[in-house]
């Protein structure tokens, strides 16, 4: 196994580019386990931990464009009113240790349905910046996961950065584990409200082969809210509107059974976190949401 | 220097007098939090090589062929060797039935077993090495569980059985069969108003000890071999290896390396002879240290079980009858399935008076990982059953769960179903009364902080899936009874070796016992005991290691009773010499010398009245007294095999759980809110270890309530989730508080009243936190661990 350790991100590109089955490397959260337990075996590890660029973030305007290796703490700590959602994923990420050097470009590289960050990128509607030595292009997320763990990536392209819009209103984030903390994901969901384009984003892990959004449930609400006039009147959803909504983000599901969980657990609790992250975000939106320590 | 992390004596001082009652602190705990001391897996001696075991990736199978040949070929491989290369005819090896082959001899029994070994001079070699031994398999059919291992047609596991246990079970596939039987079941059930029947699941837990297995073996050059590993227990250690490496037991010197942990997953051998082999064989020092997930493969685990339960009770709330049958699941080898079944059966109608009992308790053979010894051996599945039976009856009579209980509760003089006579404290009522006078923690407990829920004291937790919704609050409580000590006759002894002499100008004790300290805190006791006995300041201890008498096993809670004794007994024959030498040098200046009580305090030879009469300094002079000597505690006898009679065990403890759970109810997910313990514990010889051992236990009982299960696929019996990533442990955001209440009522048999601690307390904490759950949802639960899906009907 080589070693490569590009000084800069130019150097990681052409490495990338002369060396395609390359594997990249930043916090190792991912990679290294794989790698001692024999279940992985590069023939090049590309190093970027010395790219510096990789672990800083811009907030701009209207989007925050947060770079491939900035961990999960500095998430939590400094884009929690930009990036709620995410904040509140970052959260949930294995253990303090973990956090402080694992971070999204990583959750992107591996695609695993299982991956805490891709619920709330789906529902705040990022775009995966990746580049190769032929040029760089930005990634829809919704185009971005096309198998299970698989990605939209060239095999000579590299992660730079996610471009994520500042949030226009309330994101929610749940995640079911059989034990309090540091644990995979049993399945997740993200919810992200966009008053400004009145609409609502979801994002479902772990509970179908790719992270996916839930659109026949997102449409069924943009249409029910539209409809009733909530965005402007900001009455309370109806529960048979919740319900509706859970029951389409269920159905949104295509899971497994496998040791964490049964497929019909999945499908259950995606349901119960789609109900639950709607009526939190949506009594937010109405502006007397209970503040939530630990989590906010 | 040639060698580190070897074990070195460590001495203790202390400012304070340090003796038996006070919290002195353990010699190991700041190294362990700070990361500094020396586990087995830290060792490293000059040249050494790592020794890798290949594992079958099968369960159950023919071996058709084992191909060495490209393994020996790479480059940095100085041995591969299998079951050919065993170098006598003593090829297996086990705790009771020597049933396990050191490595595969033509057949593969369970999934992860011993083909072959390695040793190569870096640690990735000796693996990819081992990858390229080319095993051929003929798979056989698996029996699983009791209806294919007792099937007329089942394959054997085990053919041609000529152990012990083999006389006297129904079927070979049965390792050994216990029932207990006194009075008349069927006429007592006819006394019963109400008659509840269950049926309980208990799941295969893991002892999820922190230290995988690791020893480095280092040849000698009298030909035989030096070995420091961390076990249990040096000497039964010692009695399996020596044999197969065709070596008097005096040449396999043996020293306990530093223990991350057993909870009885150290008890049976693991990587001790395998480096042994190796280091013969190369004529080199060998290393191996197990990964996390070969450690699940490396030792065995709790048994799962399976649990028929009917209870009758008079309609004012008194017991009628017991009739049970455990049936738990040994898997491949038999480990200590036989003492386990011996637990479950006479443990298994709990702390409570019932005067007819017909209970039956069995281990099954299976392709099934083994199962063993973990902390509650036996009495932990027996527990979960009954609770859950005593609870049903109480809702059943209307009654009160706790009041149910204390009316069945047993105490001093009570007869065990055994027949034997319960003859010291059993406050089994007093326990219970007190985890119910607790107070309750409040309700709502994650609105403590004012209006914003805290998820951290939710269910779910951080991952925020509930901030308040659907939460129920649910409260359980549960009792156990544990044996301490080992039982059914065995000759439970130990050994303990204790000098004094005078180092430096102060009198200083040294303390010698093969006694494994794997975090129980049992070298802090015995330096508290030695400075009780000898009124010594200054106690070294030496290494544990076979240069001395055996200590038995650190397991059944008996280390700080039978070692503690043993340490106690040879200090006070240490005393009596010294005071002997008092009496020839000083008997003529103080008639208190023949007349009066001595006693060693303060380094000081003193009469009961407090009065001086020498320094010890001045007693010893220049000569060091010490001595050897066994210590037994009072024997058993062995069970008889058709009625459970006999007076089996040495003696009793007790604790008392309640548990306060929060359910999310539409998510399933638990949050254990307080686990609140009474024990009593006879005498707290250290009254902060103590504490931990029943904080520890009662964490480790809420693991199985909630998450912790090897998980094994009935179709092919293989392990489904062998990592930690799989197989949870309790985080410490899944730990309650746990308040505890501590009895002291002695045992006049025991070395200062004592009472083992280390067990009791996971027995109650699982039932408690089941009842608990059940208490939030109205669900009927009756397997262990409850998982989300149990709890929303998406099983």
């Amino acid at each position: 196994m080589d070693f490569l350790r590009p000084a800069s991100w130019e150097e990681a590109l052409a490495a990338k580019a002369e060396h395609p089955t390359a594997v990249p490397i930043a916090g190792g959260t991912d990679v290294m386990v794989e790698i001692n337990f024999d279940h992985r075996r590069p023939e090049y590890l590309l190093d970027l931990n010395r790219v510096g660029d990789l672990y800083e973030w811009e907030v701009g305007e209207e989007t925050v464009r947060l770079g491939a290796s900035v961990p999960y703490t500095r998430i939590m700590e400094h884009l929690r009113p930009e990036l709620p959602g995410l904040a509140l994923a970052s959260h949930t990420v294995a253990s303090p240790q973990i956090r402080n050097r694992g971070g999204v470009g990583g959750n992107l590289g591996t695609a695993s349905p299982a991956g805490d960050a891709h619920p709330a990128l789906l529902a705040a509607g990022a775009r995966v910046e990746v580049e190769s030595v032929r040029g760089s292009r930005l990634i829809p997320i919704d185009d971005f996961y096309t198998g299970v763990k698989r990605n939209a990536l060239a095999p000579d392209e590299l992660i730079r950065a996610v471009h994520i819009d500042k949030a226009d209103g309330p994101q929610q984030y749940s995640k079911v584990g059989t034990r309090n903390a540091m644990v995979i994901a049993v399945c997740a969901f993200g919810l992200a409200l966009h008053p400004a384009t009145r609409t609502v984003r979801t994002g479902i892990g772990s509970a179908a082969p790719t992270p996916v959004r839930a659109r026949a449930a997102e449409e069924f609400l943009n249409a029910a809210l539209d409809e009733g006039g909530f965005w402007d009147n900001g009455r309370i959803i109806t529960p048979s509107v919740a319900k509706q909504f859970a029951e389409l983000c269920s159905a949104a599901c295509n899971p497994i059974d496998d040791v964490r969980g049964t497929a019909s657990y999945r499908r259950h609790a995606v349901g119960v976190m789609a109900r639950r992250t709607l009526m939190w975000t949506w009594e937010s939106y109405r502006g007397n949401a209970a503040r939530t320590e630990g989590a906010a | 220097m040639g060698t580190t992390g070897l074990p070195t004596n460590i001495t203790q001082g202390s400012r304070t007098k340090g003796g038996i009652g006070e919290s002195t602190l353990r010699p190991d705990g700041t190294l362990k939090v700070t990361g500094e001391f020396a586990y087995s897996s830290d060792m490293w001696h000059e040249d050494m090589l790592w020794g890798q075991i290949l594992r079958s990736t099968v369960a159950h199978a023919e071996i058709v062929s084992i191909d060495t040949a490209e393994a020996l070929a790479t480059p940095g491989v100085y041995a591969v060797m299998t079951y050919d290369d065993l170098p006598t005819d003593v090829k297996h090896y086990g705790l009771e039935i020597r049933d396990t082959p050191v490595l595969a001899h033509g057949k593969i029994r369970h999934h992860g077993e011993p083909v072959a070994i390695v040793a190569a001079d870096h640690p990735e070699t000796a693996r990819r090495a081992a990858a390229k031994i080319k095993v051929e398999y003929r798979e056989l059919p698996v029996v699983t569980d009791e209806a294919s291992a007792t099937a007329p047609d089942a394959v054997l596991v085990h053919g041609n059985r000529t152990d012990h246990h083999s006389g006297h079970v129904p079927h070979p596939n049965i390792v050994h069969r216990q029932p207990v039987i006194r009075g008349d079941v069927a006429k007592a059930r006819e006394r019963a108003d109400v008659i509840v029947e269950g049926e309980y699941v208990f799941g295969m837990q893991d002892q999820a000890f922190l230290g995988p297995e690791s020893g480095l073996a280092v040849p000698a050059e009298d030909g035989g071999v030096d070995l420091y590993v961390a076990t249990q227990w040096l000497h039964a250690d010692l009695g399996q290896i020596a044999p197969v490496l065709g070596l008097p037991e005096d040449k396999v010197r043996m020293t306990l390396a530093g223990v991350g942990g057993a909870f009885g997953g150290r008890e049976d051998l693991s990587m001790q002879i395998h480096a042994c082999l190796l280091a013969l064989r190369t004529g080199k020092p060998v290393k191996i240290v197990f990964n996390r997930f070969e450690s699940f493969f490396g030792h065995v685990h709790r048994h799962p079980a399976k649990l028929h339960y009917e209870h009758g009770a008079t309609k004012d709330g008194k017991l009628t009858h017991l009739k049970a049958r455990i049936v738990l699941d040994g898997g491949a080898y038999a480990s200590s399935s036989p003492a386990v079944v011996g637990n479950a059966a006479s443990l298994g109608a709990g702390p409570y008076v019932i005067e007819d009992v017909d209970i039956e308790a069995l281990a099954l053979y299976t392709n099934n990982p083994p199962c063993g010894a973990m902390r509650g051996f036996g009495a932990v599945q027996a527990c979960f059953a009954y609770e859950a039976q005593m609870d049903k009856l109480a809702a059943r009579l209307g009654m009160d769960p706790v009041e149910f209980r204390r009316i069945n509760a047993m105490s001093q003089g009570a007869v065990m179903p055994t027949g034997q006579v319960v003859d010291s404290p059993a406050p089994v009522a007093e326990l219970l009364r007190r985890v119910k006078a607790m107070p309750m923690p409040p309700e709502r407990q994650w609105l403590a902080a004012g209006e914003a829920a805290d998820v951290r004291e939710l269910p779910g937790g951080l991952s925020n899936t509930t901030h308040g919704e659907g939460v129920v609050r649910g409260v359980g409580y549960a009792v156990g009874i544990k044996n301490v000590g080992f039982s059914e006759g065995f000759d439970d002894y130990s050994t303990a070796r204790v000098r004094m002499e005078v180092v430096g100008g102060e009198p200083v004790a040294t303390v010698h016992t093969a006694m494994a300290e794997v975090g129980q805190g049992g070298i802090t006791v015995h330096a508290q005991i030695a400075r009780t006995e000898l009124g010594v300041t200054q106690v070294t201890i030496n290494p544990a290691n076979t240069q001395v008498g055996s200590a038995g096993s650190t397991s059944a809670s008996r280390q700080t009773y039978v070692t503690g004794g043993a340490v106690r007994n040879a200090c006070e024959l240490v005393r009596e010499k010294v005071l002997e030498m008092g009496r020839r040098a000083f008997g003529t200046y103080h008639p208190a010398w023949a007349t009066a009580e001595l006693l060693l305090e303060g380094g000081k030879v003193v009469t009961d009245a407090g009065e001086v009469l020498a320094d010890l300094v001045d007693v010893l002079g220049d000569e060091a007294v010490e001595i050897e000597e066994q210590w037994r505690h009072r024997p058993t006898e062995p069970f008889d095999l058709r009625t459970g009679q006999g007076f089996g065990h040495v003696q009793y403890s007790f604790a008392a759980h309640r548990a306060v759970v929060e359910v999310d109810t539409e998510l399933g997910m638990v949050k254990v809110v307080e686990l609140a313990c009474a024990q009593d514990v006879g005498k707290a010889l250290n009254p902060l270890s103590v504490l931990g051992q029943i904080q520890g236990g009662t964490t480790q009982g809420l693991g199985i309530a909630v998450m912790e299960e090897i998980v094994v696929d009935p179709k092919t019996a293989k392990v489904r989730n062998p990592s930690f990533t799989d197989y949870l442990i309790p985080t410490i955001l899944d730990t309650p508080t746990i308040p505890v209440d501590v009895l002291e009522l002695a045992d006049d048999h025991a070395p200062y009243g004592l009472r083992g601690v280390g067990e009791a307390p996971t027995l109650s904490s699982t039932p408690a936190v089941l009842a608990a759950i059940r208490a939030a949802t109205g669900l009927e639960l009756n397997r262990t661990p409850v998982r989300p899906e149990h709890l929303t009907g998406t099983a």
